[in-house]
């Protein structure tokens, strides 16, 4: 199928993007990376009227340290951080992630803001960022607000960017000295979408011991809480009580893998 | 001359790869006559409803084709004359009803895809949706709504065989082992997928229609019945196809619409099929159910199979294979290769609210091998053996060849049992039997499975005509012509589209005629040029066309040497082809050289020469047309994760007896695909439908095939027994390996759940179906 008939702009500055994506007489879409809205406008899934193109923007392609913060900009894609943009950052966890997802061509073109904006609960940043207590910036029209990952991933597919707002920033606060992660997904193929996935942050000197579930029906699913090997089953039993039994157990094999990538 | 060997039995580099790989192959979406126009479909969202109203804004009538619009255009009829077979009447656009998710009922056309697809979201179509039957068996239960309101059940056609006393057997049978499997419906996936530009041509009076097709005398021949047009003035061309794999093996009602959209409009149109359209509302493939009982003796040999088949054919029969062919085949092919005594069978062509079905690579084999593959693995558990032990005991000895099955099938020669014993041998079955008593470090269990089968290719006359459907292949025909410049020019009916027939073809003709494969040219895929033939299916082309190939070079060859001797001043007896030359005892003349005399210089040639020249057609059939039976061992190493469901292929052997490879190369890459294909088959491919006939899959994102990351190092042995009934004593081969991965994979992932007493039954093994089958076991 070919996309139905829209509009293309391609901003270079984050006010003009805002600005366009404020005139609401248009329904404005957001491009990025288009590994996911490419396929949808052609399904025509997606029919925006005008697609707002954000990739010209220099601002949103950094990534730089800023104190305990590691900022991404919304553009930055999965390439540039397998590649070592943040190098070291994380003790190798983003590059780690990044190199796991789909495939090189797929990297190259989609964004870690792309892929945290559409929400997808079984792609793997949310899930990544959000075991790193990342927090994000959006920019309005009239300002810029700050949330946590956690309060703008609402529910699969949907996040709290409201109306005339974008995505154009993802800051991730470093790990401790004594932190240690842990990443594991299961995919039927190489490069597919999950079947499941879990992360692990335990950070003692920062109070931390966190797992993110992801592959779920729902937002993917925050455990704050201290656990091991043996409580981990038990954990995901009280998490997804409505689950059904395949979805429970390979939860509980995701976590108890990635929790077992971290050394005793 | 190049002195190195480039004839029958060479690794020759493929001639055509150097267009293919710098991009300049010619596909159908290439094509784009001067001012086309482009179709897009309006396309039914329900598997079974009545239409009760088409509604077109009538701004927009003019650009949108619906059934009471194609005045002169009848429905595809594919028949069968097999007894009770059930004719279905295949509208070009819907009319009444809709049968499947897909199905068309309307054509619009405008100057993009894009701007033609906006046309197709205006049409506003109201339905009454009837219940669907959207599963094999559900369809034949006494409340199913009727697809075919004339029929009397939703059945295409029921067989039945009975051969030697299975109640007798089942009597005294120490061994039975009862089971129900059942193997997924399938895309088939080539890269490339279906497409048509049509356009009539105004001088010629002749409609030229070029399509990604397989046979394109057999679309033409179509053609011919739906539009009620003369062959004479249709035209088919099918130009560099990317993959068929039956998929392109197919009268499509997309190729009827725009024949005649062409002649309404006097525009050349074109329609690109997409992939939506190729996962939902195109043809499927493999869908079986088996119900299977194996009967052995005490030591596991077999002794007799009962069973009852039903196939997924889905709402029509597609021309011009017919909803027979695969249900009915199952019950001919279903004793493999073993030789044992009782076989019953009853199968069923079910007709279902879903596209219809049509042959994939390996046809009905790759399902049947298996149902009977699992069962012998089974038999061989119950009986404390060794899987390649009983098989043993069954398969046929070279000593018996050529050998009639149970269902008379004519093998025509072959070693089984040495090609399984070696496919243990490489697999080291009895050092993984030692592994097996230690536990694996990352805590997977490791199984070894066997498959073993054979697949008959090139099937004559005598094997289709009693099938009735509309083609029956006839002796193939090749035209071989010289050149003014001393190429040789080789026109043949059937198609090449991966198969490497450029190059195999000129090994054939360098094999006769000595001629530099670097001077053969392959015309193909064109009814204008080309004779006539059933095309490019059923492992054939290397048998047939070759044959054919070798026929008319000999024929060419007596031609040149007549010619030769005049110009040698020789007596014709006296002198030979030898290295694309005709030899005298004295001299020598090169092909070339008595091309440029007998068409620029005819003045140079003795009035009393032969006339006929260097142009030939003949045809050519083996003395025995049942068929070659190429074989193969198939066995796989796989690692299961027990937590997860998952399947890792860690070893993976083919022993393969093609009889005698044209070129080993070409004949590798066939097994390698074919055998990732049947990884598809094992693994990873479904078309999930819901209760509705919603076909559940419409991207690569939710039908999932094999990538290279999946593909094991696939290692191949080769066995060469030649046919005795082929020219050079080769045999089909192409879909060969696409047969036996399931059964091979099924079996290792069943011997690995050994242990836990769990067996797989459905393929494709999914996490989900290997936990399942944990977690029964345990309960």
């Amino acid at each position: 199928m070919k996309p139905a008939k829209f509009e293309y702009e391609r901003p270079s500055t984050i006010d003009e993007a805002t600005n366009l994506l404020g005139d609401e007489e248009k329904f404005n879409r957001v491009l990025a990376g288009g590994q996911s809205l490419g396929p949808m406008l052609n399904l025509r899934l997606a029919q925006p009227e005008r697609l707002i193109d954000i990739t010209n923007i220099p601002e949103l392609k950094r990534a730089y340290r800023d104190g305990d913060y590691l900022t991404l900009g919304a553009c930055v894609t999965h390439s540039h951080l397998e590649d070592g943009v943040a190098e070291g950052f994380a003790n190798g966890m983003l590059e780690s992630v990044a190199n796991g997802i789909s495939c090189r061509a797929v990297r190259n073109r989609g964004t870690v803001g792309g892929s945290i904006a559409h929400a997808d609960p079984a792609a793997d940043w949310p899930v990544a960022l959000l075991a790193l207590g990342a927090e994000v910036t959006i920019a309005g029209p009239d300002n810029q607000r700050q949330l946590s990952l956690a309060n703008f991933l609402v529910a699969p597919f949907e996040t709290a960017l409201r109306s005339g707002e974008l995505l154009s920033a993802v800051h991730i606060p470093a790990l401790s000295n004594s932190a240690h992660w842990g990443y594991y997904k299961f995919c039927r193929k190489l490069g597919e979408f999950a079947e499941t996935m879990a992360a692990v942050l335990l950070d003692p000197d920062r109070g931390i011991s966190r797992a993110v579930i992801g592959a779920t029906e729902a937002r993917p699913t925050i455990i704050d809480m201290e656990f091991t090997n043996d409580t981990a089953t038990t954990m995901i039993e009280e998490n997804f009580p409505d689950a059904d039994w395949y979805q429970r157990q390979l939860h509980s094999v995701a976590l108890r893998r990635a929790l077992n990538q971290i050394p005793q | 001359m190049n002195d190195a060997p480039q004839g029958v039995g060479v690794p020759l580099p493929r001639k055509e790869d150097e267009r293919y790989m710098r991009g300049q192959g010619r596909y159908i979406a290439d094509i784009k006559p001067n001012g086309v126009r482009d179709v897009a479909f309006v396309r039914s969202p329900l598997a079974h409803a009545y239409l009760r109203n088409i509604r077109i804004p009538s701004e927009i009538r003019h650009s949108v084709f619906i059934a009471d619009d194609l005045e002169g255009v009848f429905a595809i009829r594919a028949v069968s004359a097999l007894p009770g077979f059930k004719v279905s009447e295949q509208p070009i656009l819907a009319i009444n009803k809709v049968r499947y998710v897909g199905e068309i009922i309307a054509m619009c056309v405008a100057d993009t895809r894009a701007e033609a697809e906006d046309l197709a979201a205006m049409i506003d179509v109201h339905y009454e949706e009837l219940p669907a039957n959207h599963d094999m068996l559900q369809t034949r239960t006494p409340d199913a709504a009727l697809i075919h309101e004339e029929w009397s059940e939703n059945v295409f056609l029921e067989s039945f065989v009975d051969i030697g006393d299975i109640d007798a057997i089942a009597k005294r049978a120490a061994i039975k082992v009862e089971r129900e499997y059942r193997t997924a419906r399938q895309c088939m996936a080539p890269i490339e997928g279906r497409g048509v530009v049509a356009e009539w041509d105004t001088r010629l009076e002749q409609l030229v229609i070029h399509s990604a097709t397989q046979m394109p005398h057999i679309v033409r021949s179509g053609l011919a019945e739906c539009l009620n047009l003369d062959h004479g003035r249709i035209r088919v061309i099918a130009p560099d196809v990317g993959g068929g794999f039956g998929y392109k093996g197919i009268l499509l009602a997309e190729e009827v619409a725009l024949s005649w959209l062409t002649r309404r409009l006097g525009r050349p149109v074109r329609w690109i099929e997409d992939r939506r359209e190729h996962l939902t509302a195109n043809a499927n493939c493999r869908e079986h159910h088996y119900k299977i009982t194996g009967y052995a003796d005490k030591n596991g040999k077999l002794l007799g199979l009962e069973a009852e088949a039903h196939v997924d054919s889905g709402a029509y029969s597609a021309y011009p294979f017919s909803a027979c062919l695969e249900s009915a085949q199952v019950g001919s092919i279903l004793p493999g290769p073993y030789d044992f005594e009782a076989f019953r069978c009853r199968t069923w062509s079910s007709c279902t609210n879903k596209a219809p079905i049509l042959p994939y690579r390996g046809v009905a084999r790759t399902g049947v091998c298996f149902a009977l593959e699992l069962v012998l693995d089974t038999i061989a558990r119950k009986a404390g053996r060794y899987p390649h032990e009983i098989r043993l005991m069954s398969l046929p000895s070279p000593d018996a060849m050529p050998f009639d099955n149970i269902t008379a099938k004519h093998f025509d020669s072959g070693d089984y049992p040495t090609c399984l014993k070696k496919a243990a041998d490489a697999i080291d079955f009895a050092g993984i039997r030692e592994r097996q008593k230690t536990s694996e470090a990352d805590g997977r269990k490791i199984g070894v499975g066997f498959s073993i089968f054979c697949e008959q290719g090139a099937h004559g006359t005598t094997v289709y005509a009693g099938w009735g459907i509309p083609m029956v292949p006839g002796h193939e025909q090749c035209g071989a012509r010289i050149t003014p410049d001393g190429e040789l020019e080789l026109r043949i009916g059937a198609h090449s589209h991966g198969q490497g027939l450029e190059t195999t073809l000129a090994q054939v003709a360098h094999e006769i005629l000595g001629i530099d494969p670097g001077l053969v040219r392959l015309v193909h895929g064109d009814t204008g040029v080309t004779p006539y033939s059933t095309g490019t299916w059923g492992s054939r082309c290397m048998v047939m066309s070759g044959g054919a190939v070798a026929t008319a070079c000999e024929a060419l060859g007596e031609r040149a040497k007549r010619i030769g001797a005049s110009l040698l001043q020789a007596e014709e007896s006296d002198v030979r082809i030898e290295g694309g030359s005709v030899v005298a005892p004295n001299n020598a003349i090169s092909l070339t050289d008595i091309a440029h005399v007998w068409y620029l210089k005819p003045q140079d040639l003795p009035s009393d020469v032969d006339p006929s020249g260097l142009e030939v057609t003949v045809g050519y059939k083996p003395q025995v047309d049942t068929g070659t039976f190429s074989y193969a061992a198939h066995a796989a190493l796989v690692a299961v994760d027990k937590e997860t469901g998952h399947v890792e292929i860690i070893d993976y052997v083919v022993v393969e007896d093609g009889g005698i490879l044209v070129n080993p190369m070409i004949v590798d890459g066939q097994v390698y695909g074919g055998t990732i294909q049947g990884i598809g088959t094992a693994l990873y491919e479904e078309m999930v439908f819901d209760d509705r006939g919603q076909p559940l899959a419409s991207t690569f994102a939710d039908y999932l095939l094999p990538g290279t990351a999946e593909a094991p190092d696939i290692r191949v042995f080769h066995m060469e027994t030649p046919s005795p009934y082929t020219r050079f004593g080769q045999k089909g081969i192409g879909e060969s390996g696409a047969i036996g991965p399931p059964a091979a994979i099924g079996n290792a992932v069943n011997d690995a759940l050994r242990e836990y007493g769990a067996e797989i039954h459905e393929l494709p093994i999914t996490p989900r179906r290997v936990l399942e089958a944990l977690r029964e076991a345990k309960l």
